[in-house]
């Protein structure tokens, strides 16, 4: 179980300004949570707050009851959390192969041929073209992703981020996708958060956690967002800071 | 004989574990330590100055050269070798050089290659430049590399060199006729107070001639690099010439980029980029479980494989 108790980030550049603002959530394992809500709403910087890639300013993270607020990231990948980016990098001079490879030495497991050939075909990716390509400019947006996607199914995690999944992934794979997580959601004893904006995996949602001007707006049900006519209709901020928007 | 830290030196340079199968030549301290040549490959003395011509008869497929340089005394080495790759033949060359310096007085080996690729013929050359021992003497490589590609020849060029060399200078001039081409990768790495230059001239002279350079570096403590890529196209041909360094610490890494075209037909590009390892790079692959330092460790090792 994954704890976050009042945490804020302030931007890098400006203390004064917080990108995260005051975030309380309890995430269950075997729960999957969805986040949605505006572009520039917070929900990466609070996936990476929870990563440890950007330090809180105040606040709280606890991981299985343990404080893990100042942990580093290295630490916090041991602990099991693991973070799939939005906008993966690019490396010049990586193959697919290596990076899956300390993808499964982060859990202890044989990066041996089979173990990757299968992780690729998860992401739906033939592994006889892919694992011996360099990650870098030539790879397409969406062959990244996978990449990417396959990087977090190669461990065993408590805590599973994705952001933004399925950007970039064709409509014909969608279906692939929804099926990977619904497969990981069954087998494993993890936590899933899933920031998206799409409605196929906002349907996968056990609760949808609505994040807006740095905060937690709303925490819902997709039948609930999706069932609500004017949700995505109505302009302007869905936060309730900002002006009153009627609540789903 | 060779002594174990000649045996090392080979294998830094030339992957050699053990005398090598097919033709080569050892040079050892300056002079000819042992040679082999097969039916196709024979290998001389220069008669005037010190050095080898390698003859490769026309039409030799899949065989290989051996021609390391090893020292292991500081002393100043200087050879010139000439390479004759016969036409339709298909070779590969393993040349390079292992320095073992653990004296206070500097140690320098200047090899001055000449290969003549003729019509048809494919070589791929590969130099490695090592540098070891503890001496506070430098080790010091300065090559010169002169390649003239004939008609639809193809000369491919691996020169790496990662460890121990405190001073090089590397010089490579290529020329290439109707349909030849050129592949170049360059890997180099220098730290402390290392200074690496390398200068490449291709003159594209041939109608559809076409060549790639790609040359990739990491420049770390107070190391200096400087990079001179110059391509000249003077008919319908294609260039590219591609070149990435990864600066660190204090180093200063200089890329001189020279393109220039005497044809309408020539197609040139030129790539230079200097730049700090990426954050973003670390930050993944500390998300996956590997500390700062080790993170730094895979990007660089990835980057000049
Ligand atoms: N490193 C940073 N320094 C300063 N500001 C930042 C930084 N990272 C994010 N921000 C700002 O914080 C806000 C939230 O950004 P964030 O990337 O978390 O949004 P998001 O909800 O993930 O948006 P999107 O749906 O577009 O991915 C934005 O206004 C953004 O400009
Ligand atoms: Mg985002």
């Amino acid at each position: 179980m994954l704890e976050l108790k009042n945490i804020s980030v302030s931007a890098k550049d400006d203390d004064s300004i917080e990108i995260i603002n005051g975030v309380n959530l309890t995430l269950e394992e075997k729960k999957i949570y969805v986040i949605t809500g505006p572009n520039g709403g917070g929900k990466t910087s609070l996936a990476k707050a929870i990563m440890g890639i950007y330090p809180v300013s105040a606040g709280k993270i606890s991981l299985d009851g343990k404080d893990i607020t100042d942990k580093t990231i290295t630490e916090r990948a041991k602990l099991g959390i693991g973070y799939a980016f939005q906008a993966p990098p690019r490396f010049k001079g990586l193959m697919v192969r290596d990076i899956l490879s300390i993808a499964c030495n982060a859990s202890n497991k044989k990066a041996d041929e089979k173990t990757l050939f299968s992780l690729l075909a998860d992401v739906g990716l033939c592994a006889q073209d892919y694992i011996d390509r360099e990650l870098c400019a030539s790879f397409s947006g969406g062959e990244l992703k996978r990449v990417e996607i396959a990087t977090l199914l190669a461990r065993d995690l408590r805590v599973a981020l994705f952001d933004e999944p399925e950007a970039g992934i064709d409509l014909w794979s969608f279906q692939k996708l929804t099926d990977t997580f619904r497969a990981l959601h069954e087998k494993a004893n993890m936590t899933i958060v899933i920031i998206s904006h799409q409605e196929r995996i906002l349907r996968l949602a056990d609760e949808v956690i609505l994040i807006c001007g740095g905060r937690v707006s709303d925490i819902t049900t997709p039948e609930k967002i999706l069932g609500d006519v004017n949700f995505f209709d109505e302009p302007g901020c869905f936060c309730p800071n900002c002006f009153s928007r009627k609540k789903v | 004989m060779l002594t174990n830290i000649d045996k090392k030196l080979l294998k830094e340079v030339a992957d050699l574990h053990e005398i090598p199968q097919g033709a080569y030549n050892i040079r050892k301290n300056g002079e000819k330590h042992s040679r082999n040549t097969t039916a196709n490959i024979d290998i001389v003395t220069k008669p005037d100055k010190p050095g080898i011509d390698i003859i490769i008869k026309p039409g030799t497929k899949n065989e290989s050269v051996h021609i390391p340089v090893i020292m292991s005394e500081s002393m100043e080495d200087m050879v010139y070798n000439t390479f004759e790759i016969g036409a339709d033949s298909d070779v590969t060359i393993v040349a390079g050089c292992g320095i073992h310096n653990s004296s206070s007085k500097d140690a320098g080996h200047d090899g001055i290659h000449e290969f003549f690729v003729r019509r048809g013929a494919k070589v791929k050359y590969i130099e490695k430049h090592y540098g070891d021992g503890d001496g506070t003497g430098k080790r010091i490589l300065n090559p010169t590399t002169v390649i003239e590609i004939e008609e639809d020849g193809i000369a491919e060029l691996e020169m790496v060199q990662i460890k121990g060399v405190d001073n090089t200078k590397r010089d490579t001039l290529v020329k290439l006729q109707k349909n030849a081409k050129l592949i170049v990768s360059e890997r180099l790495l220098t730290y402390q107070q290392q200074e690496a230059t390398s200068i490449i001239t291709v003159e594209l002279l041939g109608e559809d001639s076409t060549a790639q350079i790609i040359s990739r570096s990491v420049a770390q403590n107070d190391s200096k690099q400087v990079f001179h890529l110059n391509m000249r196209g003077h008919a319908e041909c294609r260039g590219h010439i591609q070149c990435d360094s990864i600066i660190m610490h204090n180093a200063v890494v200089s890329s001189i980029p020279e393109i220039t075209a005497l044809d309408e037909g020539a197609q040139l590009v030129h790539e230079a980029a200097i730049g700090k390892i990426a954050s973003e790079q670390l930050t993944k692959l500390m998300c996956m479980g590997l500390t700062e330092l080790e993170a730094e460790e895979t990007i660089l090792q990835g980057f000049l494989a």
